[in-house]
């Protein structure tokens, strides 16, 4: 029996962000973004805070319940994006889902990268989230996060527009 | 389980099923899938189905097939015995009095409760009408009649689940008095739970009530009479009895039947045309509209003959036994750390293990299970409101069917051991 796509599923570093959450909490609402987002066929549930100063986010936090591979990957997501500008957390969206073979046609437009072209070495520890590819249900678990960060850039950047308005 | 106590063929002795010859009949089971050994413990969400039903629905394909109902040559004619066969076969496999009349077929359990629904609902339902179901129920039997609150301002009444699985019947004459609906499941697919439904039946007619019976789990487990329940309508799904998807049946009283107007409109259905208006055929073609599940149907006769053979008694004893041992292994073998969700007497359940494995969630102890090949299902059971009152989104649920034995049982513990091992 095929044990290696088990081991790539709950690598070490899943393994390790599920039981130690990184940037687990919450923060005060405003000045931070609350985003949450939902997955009612399971019940995982993540709710990311967003506290972004001058283009940067200075904090990021996560609450939330479900299985190993959406909190872990919650907790991924915040270390990667914690201390990043919106443009680069932007780049960091984009690749996870690019990582994940989410390919929007948007980006398929004006670029031709695929998986292949990603730098996983630069990805760090998200990489480890490669090995939920091969079970497709599962890739809705891994995004769940990503999805609410990318609402809350969206929000903020709403925000900023209004504000310059 | 208690159905089968009052049942006339208990004085012929239960046998023992060989399990070893029957898995034989399944080519998954005794090939694998993919060439490797698999241990299917889904069948509460759909079974296997033995060759005998394939071949059944293949010949039928090969050298059987013509539209029923309209044809005057020979080779129609054939298949309109084989589809009018399936109904008898269906019928009296589950004690209908009438089956040439009373059984209509559908795509599946779920559409048989819409016929009803909406047929009856629609038109026998009106503002602060009761209707009461249970807190176990499936979404094929809570969904229509929570359309039916929005659409015909229905009320509904929930009989509540007890801590031990188990229905709270103390206030059942309240809770029946004045409806003119009961819907009630007669196995839960996620907890196992039998409930007591010849009792719920006696109430709800004494209040005068009509009662329907969503057979979909205890059908394909059990010796099932509808006299015996004392059910006006039964609804369930070929797909969870060896057949094959996509035919569900519908059994309902004759008198019932025929005071209710057509579910759908369309081919077959119908004596006479006119822009003006129809004339609907009688009972249960009325319900049939366009071309029917034929060859499911042929499919379906197969599977219940498969049945019949083995013996539903046979088939509920086995359930029941390798129930029994995989809760006491369980027990045994992770003690504390193991929740199972469903009653725990034996006569009130059947083989349905809803279980929770330290804080491991459902849908990661699937996963790793399947890296045992071991084929369980995580998640609602489309059960939300049973969901919200076990306090959870989703289980892990290991089901059986008389293709499992104690070996499956074995592996599955066994591969639950290492997911406790990796979640530690
Ligand atoms: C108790 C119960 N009722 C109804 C159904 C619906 O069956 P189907 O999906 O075949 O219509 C199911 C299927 O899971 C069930 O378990």
């Amino acid at each position: 029996m095929s044990s290696s796509g088990l081991e790539d599923l709950y690598r070490e570093i899943i393994l390790d962000h599920y039981r130690n959450p990184r940037n687990r909490g919450s923060m005060e609402v405003p000045p931070s973004q609350r985003v949450e987002a939902y997955n009612p066929l399971c019940g995982d549930e993540v709710v990311v805070y967003l506290l972004e100063n001058n283009g940067v986010l200075e904090d990021v936090r996560i609450e939330g319940q479900g299985c190993s591979i959406s909190q872990s990957s919650a907790s991924l997501m915040s270390a990667a994006v914690k201390g990043k500008t919106v443009e680069e957390t932007r780049k960091i969206i984009s690749d996870f889902k690019k990582l994940m073979s989410i390919h929007e046609s948007k980006l398929e437009d004006s670029t031709d990268d695929t998986q292949m072209d990603l730098d996983l070495d630069a990805m760090g520890e998200l990489a480890a989230l490669q090995g939920v590819v091969r079970f497709p249900v599962r890739i809705k678990c891994a995004i769940l996060a990503w999805n609410a960060l990318a609402q809350g850039l969206d929000e903020i950047s709403d925000v900023s527009t209004d504000k310059t308005k | 389980m208690t159905d089968t106590d009052t049942d006339t063929d208990t004085a012929t002795a239960t046998t023992q099923l060989d399990i070893e010859r029957i898995k034989q009949d399944f080519p998954l089971l005794s090939k694998g899938f993919h060439g490797e050994s698999i241990v299917y413990l889904d069948s509460a969400a759909s079974s296997q189905r033995p060759s005998c039903v394939i071949d059944a629905m293949s010949g039928y394909y090969n050298y059987s097939h013509a539209n029923v109902h309209r044809g005057v040559y020979k080779l129609a004619e054939e298949a309109d015995r084989l589809y009018e066969n399936a109904r008898i076969t269906a019928g009296k496999f589950v004690g209908a009095p009438d089956p040439a009349r009373e059984i209509v077929f559908t795509k599946n359990a779920t559409e048989a409760i819409n016929l009803i629904a909406y047929s009856w609902g629609m038109h026998r339902l009106n503002e602060g009408d009761v209707v009461v179901v249970t807190e176990i129920e499936h979404h094929a039997n809570l969904v229509p009649w929570i359309m039916l609150h929005k659409e015909r301002g229905v009320e509904l009444r929930v009989i509540p689940m007890r801590d031990d699985y188990l229905l709270d019947l103390d206030n059942l004459e309240e809770m029946v008095d004045g409806a003119k609906l009961v819907a009630c499941t007669l196995m839960s697919n996620v907890l196992g739970t039998i409930p007591p439904f010849k009792k719920i039946a006696d109430a709800a007619h004494s209040a005068g009530a009509i009662v329907v019976a969503d057979g979909a789990q205890l059908v394909p487990h059990a010796h099932v009479d509808v006299k015996e329940l004392g059910c006006d309508f039964l609804a369930f799904s070929g797909h969870k009895m060896l057949g094959p998807t996509g035919v569900g049946v519908l059994w309902g009283k004759a008198e019932l039947l025929d005071s209710m107007p057509p579910f759908m409109g369309g081919g077959g259905m119908i004596l006479d045309v006119k822009f003006e208006g129809i004339v609907p055929a009688e009972i249960p073609t009325r319900f049939e509209a366009g071309t029917p599940p034929i060859a499911e149907a042929v499919g379906l006769t197969a599977a219940i003959e498969y049945l019949d053979n083995i013996g539903m008694n046979n088939i509920c004893r086995h359930d029941a036994e390798l129930t029994a041992y995989t809760i006491d292994s369980l027990k045994d073998t992770f003690g504390r750390d193991i929740t199972i969700m469903g009653p725990d007497i034996t006569e009130d359940r059947g083989g349905v293990i809803s279980l929770a494995l330290k804080d491991i969630h459902p849908h990661d102890l699937a996963q790793v299970l399947d890296e045992s090949n071991v084929c369980i299902r995580a998640g609602h059971h489309c059960a939300k409101p049973l969901m919200r009152r076990l306090g959870t989104s989703a289980t892990a649920r290991a089901s059986f069917y008389l293709y499992n034995d104690t070996s499956d049982a074995d592996r599955l513990i066994e591969a639950l051991s290492k997911a406790a091992s990796i979640f530690g």
